[in-house]
């Protein structure tokens, strides 16, 4: 990562080097620096009070509930899924992968917003299973379980993504390996597999949970906007601008932007211990295998 | 578990005649679930989009999706996430090449920075930049007061917005390959003579390109569909700065389900195409890499 300090006959002239520096610092100050400075200066535009007071309002309260139920809801359903489908793909010769490989990409690059609308005319009250849900008083869209529905269409991506590169990459030697000591299924996976892939594990779910807890498109079309009911907190941030009530909306966006700050806070330090781990691990397999056990114990 | 067992079972222990996937177990157990929660959450959900279109016959469809104010709104949101990929491509390329070859304080910081579009909420980037770029906003009055120039509420908010959202893709798409080229090439190419600027345009640029390609289609693809950060900014004026997926919400918002499951259906099919056009840029950078490797 430190970028060694190069020759000079394999490096720009010192004033080009400068000036590159000057327009990319510049840009990502334009760009990201500033829009994340002004979350936090118009949140405390009216004082140390309206912003106390925006963040604890009942009303405010009961969207970082639902936030919260939400993504600890959605992040085991997408750990799951994520090792899952990585297990599957990686180690697994079948028809149909690359089929798998692109619906998993498919969330990327699908507008939030039709991910919102397909439970909307699946579960809405025109939709396919709106009579049978309505006959029986059950309530998806416009309700808790559709936010989450949309959730975890938007964020069920990230893990899988995270674990596939890495455990192609990996091959299964050491669990054909355990496979043969006599290993079963589940001690391969967790005495083999899950050391190995513990770091990309968790820098998947810390980028699923910043988009579950961050996610706004999809969410707005199913939820509903009931205030105090079905109201996440960037649903929240949307009613209070829409309604003038800036210092109190980029009071709760502050909190979000907190939670963005914490998450590449996380990330950066599992990057750096991944890192490390691979670094201090070595290449060949049994010193992997026992070097990652008293982890696990 | 029974799963995992059987299919153990079945590919490690006894000799069948099918061609099995496999010797570790977990096949069945493993791709039955992931094809099971993908299909209730992502192919069932998707098939509602083209049946519910059909509702409108060949004709309706066509009379909703070539709608004047439709087709505005498609040009927009293509063009708009056009000029915003192509802007990361530009910015993009000389951030990953800054913080991969040069030293500078905060580099590090800087770097953690990138990832903030992906883990900031859209809707909290969207109320940002409108007070960023509204006329009493720190560069709006002066935007406005200097160049005359209007930002927020107009096409070019939009485009704003999506630079923001984009910034990631192409840095972090660059950055691992140029990371990763061997300094053997400049030298060879230096020691033949060739002046930096060749080098940097024969050299690496050809070595980088596919995946300063790659990193413009995913900015391209995520700024077409984007929602949350540009409600805010753009104004949303009929034919003027209306993005599609704000068209497809207020059909909803009409109750007129299938005009909005036409537009979705046209938006899905594009993110098909655009899916397959990364797809096959991302293979072509793999083939690369091993061709040089």
């Amino acid at each position: 990562m430190t970028a060694p300090t190069r020759p000079p006959h394999l490096t720009e002239p010192r004033g080009l080097r400068i000036a590159l520096i000057v327009v990319a610092l510049g840009f990502l100050a334009l760009f990201l620096g500033l829009p994340l400075s002004v979350v936090f200066i118009e949140a405390l535009a009216r004082g140390w009070e309206v912003y106390v007071a925006a963040i604890t309002e009942p009303d405010a309260l009961s969207a970082i509930r639902l936030t919260l139920i939400i993504a600890a809801i959605a992040l085991p359903l997408n750990l799951l899924f994520g090792v899952a489908a990585a297990w599957s793909i990686t180690r697994f010769q079948f028809r149909g992968k690359q089929v798998l490989l692109t619906l998993i990409d498919l969330p990327f690059s699908v507008s939030p917003i039709v991910a919102g609308l397909v439970f909307v005319l699946l579960f809405g009250s025109q939709g396919w299973l709106g009579e049978f849900l309505q006959a029986h008083d059950l309530k998806i869209v416009y309700a808790v379980p559709g936010i989450l529905l949309a959730t975890l269409f938007v964020t069920f991506p990230f893990i899988a993504r995270e674990l596939i590169p890495l455990m192609e990459a990996q091959g299964s030697e050491e669990e054909q390996a355990a496979l043969t000591l006599g290993a079963s299924g589940w001690q391969i996976f967790r005495r083999v597999t899950l050391p190995n892939i513990r770091w990309a594990l968790a820098y998947g779910a810390i980028l699923a949970n910043a988009r579950a807890m961050g996610e706004f498109g999809a969410v707005s079309v199913v939820s509903g906007h009931i205030r105090g009911l079905t109201n996440t907190m960037t649903l929240h941030v949307e009613i209070l601008y829409n309604e003038y009530q800036f210092a109190a909306s980029f009071a709760v966006a502050s909190l979000l932007a907190l939670l963005a700050i914490l998450t590449l806070v996380v990330k950066h330090l599992i990057e750096w211990q991944g890192k490390r781990s691979i670094e201090s691990a070595g290449q060949s397999y049994p010193v992997a295998v026992h070097a990652a056990r008293p982890a696990m114990a | 578990m029974s799963l995992a067992f059987s299919s153990k079972v079945l590919s490690g222990r006894r000799a069948t005649g099918r061609r099995r996937p496999g010797v570790l177990p977990g096949f069945g157990l493993g791709t039955g679930y992931a094809v099971f929660y993908l299909s209730l959450l992502v192919l069932i959900p998707l098939t509602t989009l083209p049946l519910k279109t059909l509702e409108l016959g060949w004709g309706g469809f066509w009379s909703v999706v070539l709608d004047p104010r439709v087709v505005a709104s498609y040009k927009l949101s293509f063009g708009a996430a056009l000029a915003a990929a192509g802007v990361n491509a530009v910015f993009g390329l000389i951030v990953a090449w800054v913080l991969v070859r040069y030293t500078f304080p905060g580099r590090k910081l800087v770097d953690a920075l990138i990832d903030l579009p992906f883990a900031l909420p859209t809707a909290v980037a969207g109320i940002a930049l409108t007070a960023l770029y509204a006329r009493n906003g720190w560069l709006g009055g002066p935007l406005e007061t200097l160049f005359g120039l209007k930002v927020a509420f107009t096409p070019l908010g939009i485009v704003v917005a999506l630079i923001f959202i984009g910034t990631p893709f192409v840095v972090r798409s660059v950055q691992p390959v140029l990371e990763d080229l061997e300094q053997e090439f400049e030298e060879a190419a230096a020691s033949l003579g060739a002046t930096r600027w060749a080098t940097v345009r024969r050299v690496i640029l050809p070595a980088i390109f596919p995946s300063l390609l790659t990193g413009f289609a995913l900015a391209f693809a995520r700024g077409v569909g984007e929602y949350g950060s540009v409600v805010f900014i753009a104004g949303n004026m009929p034919m003027i700065s209306e993005i599609t997926p704000l068209l497809i919400l207020s059909r909803l918002e009409q109750y007129d389900y299938a005009g909005a499951a036409a537009i979705a259906t046209v938006m899905l099919g594009l993110s098909f195409v655009l899916l397959l056009i990364i797809n096959a840029l991302q293979a072509w950078q793999g083939h690369d890499k091993r061709r040089s490797a």
